[in-house]
């Protein structure tokens, strides 16, 4: 089991550098929104500085929705993924495995390019530990429910909008506790609280996330 | 033995036939049910209750309001059970009054919200405030929304009824914790603003057109409930023989 598991690990990765351009859509997607921005609301530090942590917070989660609708499609057009369910060992494991692959792609580099957000929206210097800890908590609950979605949707054709709908209610507490987390590091107060419970979050969505995709994805395949 | 029975009961009511003429025979009474309550509610609510020291007449919209919220949480309960019930059992009943139970909540969240912006607006000077309950509702309502959104994306009515009720149940999971984190996000940035008043606040002279509201609202909910289950049965049914036989149709 864990050879299957090292092996779609290996592979989700091989496939993602290879399509290098693609895999950093994402990315690009962070920057456009975060560029529109000080376009929109006027380029004054002051406000850019007060609402860039939700600002970056907001723009790193419709990044994270773009790359879902190819989360498990192909696998399911090419029928591997019904092989995950015919090989040894629980598919769960794989459904986790593929979601640890997803955040490696998508999820990772949001947290490394953070403090060049943070600098574009004046972020204040003190809460740029602060948001690269929460976008460390927080992504992986982004993949995790963001999968969800996706395995919810998987068997529709339209799925793309309904996929962001879905996701919206589930992520509105990590949103508030992950802002709230760098708004009070940027007030110079300890976000300590607002992390804790996002670090719940986190775990709560570890637990139970990959229990409801891999019960999804099989109600998909049948 | 008692098991038994409950268990051949059990299976007597999912066959469609058989839930079919128990909903027939049932809905007239939930419906007068209904009526009756809420024209003993609405009269009282009217006339009899005075008016509030503060708030006039305006007030007397929160016996509308509050058991439509009420009734939009406790539905998603109701929808809660029998998705479990549909994903443990395989019912198709189950799943098929899961599903109907949507557009029924998000109705009654959508009549708490437009009820609470048209009281909001004389009291607070403004149609929206972004308070923890008005948020919390407003996500409800968008929940409710993705589930019926999600039943309606497949062809398939069965599969897309049970992937629904995976929805539903992961909902559960994530309302209480929507409801406190919203709690905790208004109560950080704005302080306590004005709030909806607790039912301990309440004078004991306004509470009985609350009560009898709140049973109409249930009756009105199960009555919609199994109305809109017969029909979509009746529906997704229409070729069996059963329902040709029900209509009169012979073959």
């Amino acid at each position: 089991m864990s050879a299957a598991m090292l092996a779609l690990l290996v592979r989700d990765l091989r496939l993602a550098i290879r399509h290098g351009g693609q895999s950093l859509m994402p990315i690009l997607f962070l920057f456009a929104v975060l560029i529109l921005i000080p376009l929109g609301v006027g380029p004054g530090p002051n406000l850019l500085a007060s609402i860039a942590p939700g600002m970056i917070w907001v723009a790193a989660l419709l990044a994270s929705l773009l790359a879902l609708e190819g989360l498990f499609r192909p696998d399911l057009e090419d029928g591997s993924l019904e092989q995950w369910w015919l090989g040894h060992g629980p598919a769960g494991a794989l459904v986790v495995v593929r979601l640890f692959s997803h955040w490696l792609i998508t999820g990772l580099p949001v947290i490394l390019v953070a403090p060049l957000a943070a600098q574009m929206l004046y972020l204040p210097a003190p809460a740029l530990g602060t948001l690269m800890l929460s976008l460390l908590l927080g992504t992986p609950i982004l993949s995790l429910v963001g999968g969800l979605a996706a395995a919810l949707t998987l068997g529709t054709n339209r799925g793309s909008v309904l996929l962001s709908i879905l996701v919206f209610p589930m992520v509105v507490p990590v949103l508030i506790f992950a802002t709230g987390a760098v708004d009070l590091a940027a007030d110079g107060l300890s976000p300590q609280a607002h992390l804790g419970l996002l670090a719940a979050l986190l775990i709560l969505a570890v637990t139970l996330a990959p229990v409801a995709t891999t019960a999804a994805l099989r109600l998909n395949i049948e | 033995m008692i098991w038994k029975t409950i268990k051949v009961g059990f299976h007597r009511l999912g066959s469609p036939p058989n839930f079919y003429r128990l909903c027939q025979r049932f809905s007239p009474w939930l419906w007068g049910g209904f009526f009756l309550c809420a024209a003993v509610g609405l009269y009282q609510a009217l006339y009899v209750v005075p008016p509030d020291y503060q708030q006039g007449d305006s007030f007397r919209i929160l016996y509308v309001h509050v058991p439509a919220a009420w009734q939009a949480m406790a539905g998603y309960v109701v929808m809660a059970i029998l998705a479990f019930i549909a994903l443990v059992w395989r019912i198709r009943i189950a799943e098929i009054m899961a599903m109907m139970g949507a557009p029924i909540g998000a109705a009654f969240s959508v009549i708490c919200l437009a009820t609470g912006s048209i009281w909001g607006r004389p009291m607070w000077g403004t149609w929206w405030a972004w308070d923890a309950r008005l948020t919390s509702m407003l996500v409800l309502l968008f929940i409710y929304l993705g589930i019926m959104g999600l039943y309606s994306a497949f062809e398939d009515k069965r599969k897309g009824a049970r992937i629904a009720c995976i929805l539903i149940l992961v909902g559960l999971v994530n309302i209480p914790i929507i409801h406190f984190s919203v709690e905790w996000w208004t109560t950080l940035h704005q302080g306590s603003t004005i709030r909806f008043f607790g039912e301990s606040t309440m004078h004991y002279s306004m509470m009985p057109p609350l009560v009898w509201m709140t049973i109409a609202v249930k009756f009105l909910f199960a009555a919609a409930l199994l109305d809109r289950s017969r029909n979509e049965i009746l529906d997704q049914d229409r070729r069996r023989r059963w329902v040709l036989e029900h209509a009169g149709v012979n073959r």
